[in-house]
């Protein structure tokens, strides 16, 4: 399967670089529904990007189009073009399921499998993909939980139901859970918009340690959480960029009066 | 000014009392109509179960399980082969009628839109509510005659008729309620669709899927009158599948309309087994259902 990227670079330096992920004039419908319109944006490899903006302004819409989880939607449609390394996830050759698995994604509410132990949730996508050995499965589980900062909670518990975890836990766990199939970007919905503060916290932290592997791509509706955690910004209303650039920049001197107004908080 | 506000107060409070007194009469009344009725609604089943018993438990011994029927007038035996026979063909049915019920189930939820979907849920619909006798007419012209034979087989056909709706119906509502989250979830994660049905919508639906089955099943047991059509009744003992078999049903059926006492008798001890069954079977899918419930939410 070498539909995205046909080039066999080293591995290491792969996962070092990152991927650049570039939205080209991208459409997107909910059956007449116009929810984006002409969008742009870029998301450079070894960084965050947030997209902000009011609710329903189109930003979750937005990321499910850059793994293709849009098209999910009964009566979805898009239009444009979304490149990973140049290359269209569009393209007619390609296949969502390959795109979903390099690209990662997070959701807004903690989803781990109820069927599923912790250890099992951590390996889900590897175990249900298969062709892996058991002690292969356990040991990228393990490491997916260390990097997703879980590892010291739940080592004496792997057996227990994902379910039983609390809100933030379960969150990490869906974190690890997308980590260890070792995607290339990762997609992040507003992934601590249901938990208390500290959680909250937790999730920032590990944003700003995956960045120095992924790409990070990041919907929020917190404007703090944006300005602390992203280095671009791009601001949205009614499925239209307003304004994209450098974290400072969107937040000390905007462009648009539009940005300024919803980062001052005049509305929104 | 406090004058006048204290009148009223009094006022207000005299005719609440009243206005109180009266309504909590009348809350009494209707709770208790209402406990009446409630009581009511369950007098036939115990009633039911009451009278099957003090008639049937006589027939109830260990030849009554394990013997064939003894000539007319001869004390003993019993309708072993009833009990084969019902085994013979529910089984049969389950194995039919479980994959295409549940096939149905996640094309109508998990694939399912526009026109073929809505065909497909309203033939369920139709067949839910077709007389069973219906089904029986009709695998008897298309398995029975063709075949030349009653047999075990058109008897789990015709029951496979009215089974694989309910299981269709059912675990289609069971596997809607699984949370869009979870289907999402796993596709994120780069699984195919089949996969994610496979190993993470069907399992988290599980005993919903189960109890479904439960029911289509306590439905197919009791059924007398496509079996009668179909797999004809059997005096004795045969786990021949091209070959007529009885039911317990049929047996019910078949010794409640002869004039020997000691068949009816044995009509009762089946109705009692039938009984037994349909309640256990009907009590572990609404245990297990609700269990579900709680953990799909």
């Amino acid at each position: 399967m070498s539909v995205i990227a046909t080039d066999q670079h080293d591995v290491a330096e792969d996962e070092a670089q990152g991927r650049r992920i570039e939205v080209q004039d991208l459409n997107a419908w909910f059956g007449a529904l116009h929810a984006l319109r002409e969008v742009r944006m870029v998301a450079e490899p070894r960084s965050v990007t947030a997209i902000i903006g009011p609710s329903g302004c189109g930003k979750s819409t937005l990321i499910r189009c850059i793994n293709r989880m849009h098209e999910e939607v009964p009566g979805a449609r898009v239009s444009g073009k979304v490149l990973f390394d140049g290359q269209d996830i569009y393209g007619s050759d390609v296949d969502p399921v390959e795109v979903r698995r390099r690209i990662g994604m997070v959701f807004q509410r903690a989803n781990p499998f109820p069927t599923m132990s912790i250890l099992d949730n951590a390996a889900a996508g590897l175990k249900l993909s298969g062709g892996l050995g058991r002690s292969v499965l356990r040991g990228r589980a393990e490491l997916a939980l260390q990097r997703a900062g879980l590892w010291e909670e739940v080592k004496d518990r792997l057996n227990e139901p994902g379910a039983k975890l609390s809100g933030g836990q379960q969150q990490r766990l869906c974190i690890a859970r997308a980590l260890a199939v070792e995607p290339e970007v990762l997609l992040m919905d507003e992934p601590a918009s249901a938990l208390d503060p500290a959680s909250t916290l937790r999730i920032e932290e590990l944003i700003h340690d995956l960045k120095t592997q992924y790409t990070v791509v990041l919907v929020t509706h917190n404007m703090q959480q944006a300005a602390r955690v992203a280095d671009w910004t791009l601001f949205m209303l009614y499925g239209e960029v307003v304004e994209f650039g450098p974290t400072r920049k969107i937040f000390t001197s905007p462009d648009d009066k539009r940005t300024e107004d919803y980062i001052t908080g005049r509305f929104g | 000014m406090s004058e006048y506000a204290a009148t009223g107060d009094v006022l207000l409070a005299r005719r609440s009392t009243a206005v109180t007194r009266s309504r909590r009469l009348k809350n009494r009344l209707f709770t208790g109509l209402l406990w009446a009725c409630g009581f009511l609604a369950l007098l036939p089943l115990a009633f039911i179960i009451w009278y099957v018993l003090i008639r049937g438990l006589s027939a109830l011994n260990i030849n009554f399980f394990t013997r064939e029927p003894a000539a007319p007038g001869q004390p003993g035996g019993g309708i072993v082969q009833s009990f084969v026979g019902t085994g013979l063909i529910v089984g049969m049915a389950i194995a039919f009628s479980v994959p295409l019920g549940v096939l149905a189930a996640v094309y109508l939820s998990e694939y399912g839109r526009g026109r073929l979907a809505s065909g497909v849920r309203f033939v369920a619909e139709i067949l839910l509510s077709t007389p069973s006798i219906v089904a029986g007419a009709f695998i008897w012209a298309l398995v029975v005659v063709a075949m030349g034979t009653f047999s075990a087989l058109a008897g789990s056909i015709a029951l496979t008729v009215l089974m694989w709706p309910i299981i269709a119906r059912a675990t289609e509502e069971i596997l809607r309620l699984v949370p869009q989250e979870l289907r999402e979830g796993a596709l994120a994660l780069g699984l195919p669709r089949w996969k994610v049905i496979l190993r993470i919508v069907i399992p988290t639906a599980g005993s919903g899927i189960f109890t479904a089955i439960m029911l289509a099943v306590a439905r197919g047991m009791g059924e007398t009158a496509p079996i009668l059509l179909t797999a004809l009744g059997q005096e004795f003992l045969s786990t021949n599948p091209l070959a007529p078999a009885d039911a317990v049903p049929l047996r019910v059926y078949d010794y409640a309309r002869t004039p020997v006492l000691s068949q009816h008798a044995m009509a009762w001890g089946g109705a009692i087994v039938l009984l037994t069954a349909v309640l256990v079977l009907s009590i572990t899918a609404r245990i297990l259902g609700n269990r579900q419930r709680g953990r799909v939410r």
